[in-house]
């Protein structure tokens, strides 16, 4: 990993006074203590010279220590391997946050949701609607400490989402949900077409949010595991680990090797089966169910594998913090590499079937396309993000858990097509079957965790882990008594919505499922 | 055309025979915990270590009864209380949430356990073979499902989305999921019931012909799981609409649902 000092030194140098305090919460972790009017300043300076990016703003209400709010802007400086976190103050009383969304789009949905659920007020937002709590519910703001988690409010009788209108001759609108066709999850799509060309997209989100943050808050932290793989069902084991990173870091606690290596597999687990889920169903989209069939029947082979490594199909139950919950036997470790062995030709066999239909290739190429400038200006990270050029994947970038002990291929097409968002799940498959037999030749006898003890209280720490979606970033701030003041969940999904907005113009209704499909973005993961 | 028919035919039939024949589940797989053995202490470190407070005490520590309708089958009951032990026993959908409960008993004779008994008339074997005479008269040889997620994690929807799948298939019962409400008998329901999604829900109920079904999915559809009730949470799906059949799980494996959903309609 490259040093932060020469970071630090020229940020010194270039900022000066204008940082009150730099304070380094773990080698790669540093926050800034300073001001609002500092903050676009310090944005710019990370962007243009370290190559760096926003992955994240967020707030926590410190009212009742510091008598202020904080918000924090969590910058991401990837070829260096560090995160640089500012942090300023905002005064209680008529809160008030300047927007970056005009310069940063990637955080329009993020600063939106901070004024939600804080009653933080943005200045200079360029559509500062209501995001995270619908249009009709009443001025709360629950993640303010005077607010309860179990507030009962009166059923809702408050205004309606006024949707932007598009008009013109022969332009008509079509809604989609939240209740959809298909068994996935609720969002509202409003399509906005001439004809078949879609000409306008917007996307409403947050059907699903249910207070997953503000729970965190009233939860054991041992408990907090446990919730952490219900924030998004598909990545349960990702976020759980990111959830325990978080709170590892901020015991100073270290994950015994071979804990470290049994967590990557189960992340190369649930990124194979997500992936082979995700090639299924985009055959699916385009009529092509023979081979969302032949899909299904590998990713049940790995779901059976995973029930008998962790007693549970999506890998739940496994996370604990300090370590993972079970050992495997040298019995499992087998019936793991059995799989493995089986699945390896039967998943080329499935490709060569999906390459070799000359029709479903037709649809999936050249549809959905979203250019490298527009998925780095809306800061896309994860699978759309590789197939839209951006080079990038925790995993080696700021190697977690066993990761520092492989090389990771990263696939990166700048093509940005569906076909190619499905070619980076495609690489990614074999590398995470290459992986595993890797990490598990890797494994050496002794414990799998070790206990946490008692947490240190008023700790701020950043879990991060790749998820088969993306990055996954957990921020904590700890209470004495191992409880949690604050836990600000990021899914990549919130990052990349905007990203199908983009992808769908021009393309016709009838693509927007195999497109949507290609994306595969949590809901859930989300609107917590 | 031809490569797609030879690797149909040299797959061959991967469909279970379940119910008729058994289902294949691990012994690793964590089913319900069996508490019948526990004693008060125990008991008391199994309901301090369960995330979804799935374990409750009898005032005067009498008795402990565990829901399975809250549980989230983590197992930490049984990590943390000696007589606490996690089986691979999937089978529990039932028509009440009182038959969710699992008791353990305390007093001056031998502890006195209820609700363990496999209830005959729920076994998915006698379901299986009811079934198509119970559709034919009551659907005309076929169910339709209207799925909504009304605020879950997608866990659930995974597995039912594993329904479809040739491994599981439910169309060979004459089970299709359906896309519209109006064309639906039963209402597959997951998640804890958020506020932002009670509407939709309600609408999405409204607008199916009746006589209709509702299954309550998973631990949060039955009741509301780890997220209960709060500012954005209405809790399980009974405090919105009526629930015909509570499949418990976090969730529940594709076997648990299709003898939920079985089960629903045997009665």
């Amino acid at each position: 990993m490259p040093s932060l000092q020469p970071i630090l030194d020229d940020l010194s140098k270039r900022f000066e006074e204008q940082i009150d305090e730099i304070r380094a919460a773990a080698p790669n972790e540093i926050y800034l203590h300073t001001r609002m009017e500092i903050i676009p300043a310090l944005c710019a300076y990370f962007y243009r010279k370290w190559n760096g990016r926003l992955a994240g703003v967020f707030a926590d209400d410190a009212r009742e220590d510091d008598g202020v709010f904080y918000v924090y802007y969590q910058f991401a400086l990837d070829r260096s391997g560090g995160f640089f976190i500012g942090r300023i103050p905002i005064a209680d009383g008529k809160p008030e946050l300047i927007s970056l969304t005009n310069a940063v789009p990637a955080v329009n949905w993020q600063e939106r949701e901070i004024q939600d659920l804080f009653g933080i007020e943005l200045i200079g937002h360029p559509n500062p609607r209501r995001c995270a709590l619908h249009d009709d519910w009443p001025q709360v703001h629950p993640l303010r400490k005077d607010f309860d988690l179990k507030t009962q409010m009166a059923p809702f009788i408050g205004e309606r989402h006024q949707f932007r209108r598009v008009e013109g001759e022969g332009v008509f609108q079509v809604p989609v949900g939240p209740v959809h066709a298909g068994i996935i999850e609720p969002g509202h799509f409003l399509f906005s077409v001439a004809g078949e060309p879609i000409l306008n997209l917007q996307i409403r989100l947050f059907y699903t949010h249910k207070g997953t943050e503000k729970l965190f808050e009233n939860l054991p932290v041992e408990h907090g595991v446990t919730l952490a793989e219900s924030i998004s069902g598909d990545s349960s084991f990702a976020h759980a680990t990111a959830f325990c990173h978080a709170v590892e870091r901020a015991a100073g606690v270290e994950v015994p090797q071979r804990g470290r290596v049994l967590r990557s597999v189960c992340l190369e687990l649930e990124r194979i089966y997500n992936h082979i889920a995700d090639i299924g169903a985009i055959a699916t989209d385009v009529a092509f169910v023979v081979a969302n069939a032949h899909a299904m029947r590998l990713k049940e082979r790995v779901l059976r594998v995973n029930e008998l490594l962790t007693g549970n199909r999506l890998l739940r139950g496994m996370s604990c913090l300090g370590g993972i919950r079970r050992d495997w036997s040298a019995p499992q470790i087998l019936a793991l590499e059995r799989m493995l062995d089986e699945l390896a030709p039967e998943f080329d066999s499935l490709v060569a079937l999906i390459y070799g239909s000359s029709s479903t290739r037709e649809r999936l190429q050249t549809t959905g396309f979203l250019s490298p400038q527009t998925a780095l200006d809306l800061g896309i990270v994860g699978i759309g993000g590789r197939a839209s050029g951006f080079d990038h994947d925790l995993r080696r970038d700021y190697p977690h858990d066993a990761y520092d002990q492989v090389k990771v291929a990263v696939p990166v097409y700048t093509v940005g097509d569906v076909f190619h968002r499905m070619q980076v799940r495609i690489d990614e498959v074999r590398e995470s079957m290459r992986l595993i037999c890797e990490l598990v030749s890797k494994l050496s006898e002794g414990p799998i965790r070790v206990p946490i003890g008692t947490i240190p209280a008023g700790q701020v720490a950043l879990g991060y882990v790749e998820g088969w979606r993306g990055e996954i970033y957990h921020w904590i701030r700890t209470l004495p008594g191992n409880r949690l003041g604050r836990c600000k969940i990021k899914d990549p999904s919130l990052q990349n919505w905007p990203a199908m907005s983009e992808a769908v113009m021009g393309n016709i209704i009838p693509d927007f499922p195999v497109i949507n499909k290609s994306f595969n973005l949590s809901y859930s993961g989300t609107d917590r | 055309m031809f490569e797609i028919l030879k690797k149909s035919l040299a797959t061959g039939i991967v469909t279970t025979d379940y119910p008729q024949g058994a289902a294949e589940v691990s012994d690793a797989a964590r089913g319900e915990p069996d508490i019948s053995k526990a004693t008060l202490t125990d008991a008391r470190l199994g309901a301090a270590a369960c995330p979804t407070s799935a374990i409750a005490f009898e005032p005067g520590d009498r008795a402990a009864t565990l829901s399975l309708d809250r549980c989230a089958f983590c197992g930490l009951c049984a990590e943390a209380a000696l007589s606490i032990r996690m089986t691979n026993r999937w089978q529990l959908a039932a028509l009440r949430k009182e038959d969710l409960k699992r008791t353990v008993r305390w007093g001056a004779s031998v502890a006195d356990t209820a609700g363990y008994s496999t209830d005959p008339k729920t076994g998915v074997e006698q379901i299986g073979g009811h079934l198509r005479s119970e559709i034919n008269r009551l659907f005309g040889r076929s169910l339709h499902i209207r799925e909504v997620d009304a605020g879950s994690c997608n866990g659930c929807e995974i597995e039912i989305g594993g329904l479809n799948s040739p491994i599981y298939d439910i169309e060979r019962f004459g089970i299709h999921f359906a896309a519209s409400p109006r064309h639906a008998d039963m209402l597959l329901v997951t998640g804890p019931v958020s506020r932002n999604m009670e509407l939709a829900l309600r609408k999405t109920y409204d607008a199916m012909p009746g006589p209709k079904l509702v299954v309550a999915v998973g631990a949060c559809g039955c009741s509301g799981g780890i997220f209960g009730k709060n500012y954005a949470s209405l809790g399980g799906v009974d405090s919105v609409l009526p629930v015909d059949v509570y499949i418990p799980g976090c969730p529940p494996n594709p076997y648990a649902l299709l003898h939920g959903i079985l089960l629903a309609i045997r009665t």
